[in-house]
């Protein structure tokens, strides 16, 4: 043999996946709800969801080089994650404070505790919620959808918060899908967010475990809890929230068991927080909690390897 | 199908492979004797074979030249006519050093006179001849036969499984036993049947090869009789279906427990390519001296089915197959997915062999492995419900105890996880060496060092 032969172990062959593979087909996902954000509540969603993957691009870029670690710039998860912190504002947010949100996110909850695949909870939440903590105003500053030119834009409340004061509903239920309805700039559109959803399903990037879990636990519960669980469903960030933050890998248990009861868990805690809490919307808080509890829920729900018994606790 | 039998025979995990099965309509071509077959001591689980002809001496075709007095073993028998010209040392793909013995051909083939058909009358004779003949597992674990037909519970099997599966993309040397060889199957699985006293046997196919299915189904048909039951299975094309213990799954629905055999839940399961040469020896005598193999891949001029002698040198098999039409970077002993790449090209064709596969540049995937995602690919895609990144983690804590609560015992290392890894990590190295740390901390500190014995029965 005249050129060294190459040694590896097996196997030989490589289904051609990559992480960044991966996180485009998350982007790919959320395009469609990226564009109804444009569409609804105009240019200026458009301007916070650049500001804010530029400011997490810039965040990981530099945390990298400060911690004298390999670049990963380029694995695009910090695309995601600006991605999820813009559709998690409100389209009028000040953009210094998506920049701070954004630094917030992959500086402090991802970096800092090893880079991707480390970190224990959602970024892009830690940032939302650093920023209600930060600027609650701005936060809760929800324009109409659908007025054109957001110069003069009239703000009003979000469904659920109009639910949580004990006010009735003024929205139907196609409008609810369709999104034409206060909110943070990218929850509001139900359909695009089923529709990325349905397409991760089917590109197998994530399992359908914990968005239907998640989403049937919400639903059933507001239904025992005497309130109209579709609105619960189509309202607030759910459906954001259950297709595409709780079912991060990082954040979510890695086996069947764990992933059913972390998204019973997502759900009873947002319609608790929801209904009988002082916060009319629970979701970022509910996953946030689940987040910090999946260790404890994988160490409860290990899988059984093939050939062997379920024993008791005390004959191990 | 009904749904109670697909609730109980399902299996879980495994990938899509691609199937690359571009050699199964090459019928077998036999290659000519080479000029020299060097036969390692070592071609099978067991102890090494000892010389039993001195340097010099002639040999024949079909002759004794190496045995062990060891019970896991398997004589060794030239597949050529000539002169020991000498003794050597191989490292074998695995890692192993093994002695082996250079036989110069004279190219006259000349059959040894102790090539006869062996006297079988009953169970105790048919175990002999198995022996005698050098049978080991031939879908690649090379376990030897006679062995495996001689369990401890011998009167509780009540099924034997014959492993046509050949779920490893590329090789299709099993394919084209079925094909060719159908009439010597069937009558094999008559005789281990009758001298086992089996009541079933099952051949097992996955389902992309239906010329196979029906042509073994229609003989099979003609022979089942009441208490003797043939029945040809076709199973999904998902690897690893023909790994051991997922295809005592699907065919019986059973479950052979951590560290057990498939004895222990009445099975037994044989290379479909062992069950005809049994029947082969049995009429002829002819001891296991030759095989057939795939040799493929994208560097092979013109790919094919070969008939070749054991102890072939791997050069001579690529160079009777047109030679390499793009330099050779990855050369592979075994299918891509459990395969072994060979250091040269130098060493020869071994019993449990199947396949040879030469790969060109293009073809070579070095990746540096990226940070885990936990994305959960490898939890979804393990055949033995294993979560890999756990037992990972176990592992860079030098935490035995765990990695074997984890199961990674129970790891028979079909790649599925590397393969389905968007991190490109090398997962099944990491369980390699996490099973060599539980072996380790099983064995006695003062006790002699032995080599951990390895057992991955997947056929290919």
């Amino acid at each position: 043999m005249d050129s060294p032969l190459v040694i590896t172990s097996s196997p030989h062959l490589h289904c051609g996946m990559t992480t960044r593979g991966v996180m485009l087909d998350v982007l790919i996902a959320l395009s469609p709800a990226a564009a109804a954000s444009v569409l609804l509540f105009g240019w200026r969603s458009a301007a916070v969801i650049v500001v804010c993957v530029a400011a997490c691009l810039a965040a990981e870029y530099l945390s990298r080089i400060v911690l004298k670690r390999p670049q990963t710039a380029g694995d695009l998860s910090a695309v995601v994650t600006g991605v999820l912190l813009a559709f998690n504002l409100p389209a009028s947010i000040p953009l210094w404070q998506a920049v701070i949100g954004g630094a917030a996110a992959i500086v402090v909850a991802k970096q800092m505790f090893g880079g991707l695949g480390q970190n224990f909870v959602n970024p892009a939440l830690v940032g939302r919620i650093v920023m209600m903590a930060s600027f609650p105003d701005a936060m809760n500053n929800w324009i109409t959808p659908l007025q054109g030119s957001a110069a003069d834009a009239v703000t009003s409340a979000t469904p659920l918060a109009v639910l949580s004061q004990g006010g009735s509903m003024n929205y139907s239920m196609s409008e609810l899908l369709v999104g034409i309805r206060p909110g943070c700039l990218g929850e509001t559109c139900a359909l695009a967010l089923i529709l990325g959803g349905l397409y991760l399903i089917a590109r197998r990037v994530i399992s359908p475990i914990i968005p239907l879990v998640y989403i049937g636990t919400v639903f059933i519960m507001t239904w025992l809890l005497g309130q109209n669980p579709l609105v619960h469903i189509l309202s607030g960030g759910l459906m954001l929230g259950a297709i595409f933050m709780a079912t991060d890998y990082t954040t979510s248990p890695i086996n069947k068991a764990g992933k059913i009861v972390f998204a019973v868990g997502c759900g009873l805690l947002t319609v608790l927080i929801r209904v009988f809490g002082s916060l009319p919307e629970g979701v970022s808080f509910a996953i946030v909690i689940m987040n910090i509890l999946v260790p404890l829920i994988e160490r409860a729900t290990r899988p059984l390897p093939f050939g062997e018994k379920r024993r008791l606790r005390n004959e191990q | 199908m009904d749904i109670k039998e697909w609730l109980s025979n399902r299996t879980r995990g495994g990938v899509h492979a691609p199937h690359r099965k571009n050699t199964a309509q090459c019928e077998t071509v036999i290659m000519p004797p080479p000029e020299r077959i060097i036969l390692a001591m070592t071609q099978h689980i067991g102890a090494p074979c000892t010389p039993v002809v001195k340097v010099g001496d002639t040999v024949e075709v079909g002759q004794v030249v190496a045995d062990s007095d060891k019970p896991v073993s398997a004589p060794i028998h030239s597949g050529v006519s000539g002169k020991v010209v000498s003794m050597t040392e191989l490292l074998l793909p695995g890692g192993m050093k093994t002695a082996a013995m250079v036989i110069e051909s004279d190219g006259e083939q000349r059959i040894h006179p102790s090539v006869k058909p062996p006297v079988v009358e009953n169970y105790d004779d048919f175990i002999k001849a198995v022996r005698a003949s050098g049978l080991v597992g031939l879908g690649g674990a090379g376990f030897p036969a006679h062995i495996k037909l001689h369990p401890r519970s011998l009167d509780d099997i009540d099924t034997v499984i014959v492993n046509a599966a050949e779920c490893e993309p590329y090789i299709t040397s099993d394919y084209r036993e079925c094909i060719e060889n159908s009439w010597d199957i069937i009558s094999g699985v008559q005789t281990v049947m009758e001298f086992l006293d089996t009541a079933r046997v099952i051949i097992a196919v996955e389902r992309n090869k239906p010329a196979a299915i029906a042509e073994l189904s229609n003989i099979a048909a003609g022979v089942s009789k009441s208490g003797r039951e043939v029945i040809v299975k076709s199973l999904p094309a998902r690897y690893p279906q023909g790994a051991e213990k997922v295809l005592i799954k699907a065919c019986t629905g059973r479950r052979v427990p951590t560290g057990k055999l498939p004895s222990d839940v009445g099975c037994l399961v044989m290379n479909v390519a062992s069950i005809a040469f049994i029947s082969r020896y049995l009429k002829t005598g002819m001891p296991l001296v030759d095989k057939r193999i795939t040799v493929d891949g994208s560097a092979i001029a013109r790919p094919k089915n070969i008939r070749v002698i054991i102890g072939t040198p791997i050069k001579d098999v690529i160079s009777f197959c047109g030679g390499t039409k793009f330099k050779t970077r990855k050369l592979l002993m075994g299918g891509p997915m459990m395969g072994l790449a060979l250091m040269d090209d130098e060493l020869p064709i071994l019993k449990q062999n199947n396949a040879i596969l030469a790969f060109a540049e293009e073809d070579v995937r070095l990746t540096e492995p990226s940070t885990c995602i936990r994305c959960g690919r490898c939890v979804d895609s393990c055949p033995m419900n294993l979560v890999p990144p756990w037992i990972a983690a176990a592992y860079q804590n030098g935490d035995a105890a765990a990695m074997e609560k984890l199961g990674v015992m129970t790891c028979m290392e079909c790649g599925c996880c590397s393969f389905s890894c968007p991190a490109s990590r090398q997962i099944v190295q990491t369980m390699r060496m996490a099973k060599g740390e539980v072996r380790k901390a099983h064995t006695p500190k003062t006790a002699e060092k032995e080599p951990a014995k390895e057992k991955t029965a997947v056929n290919k």
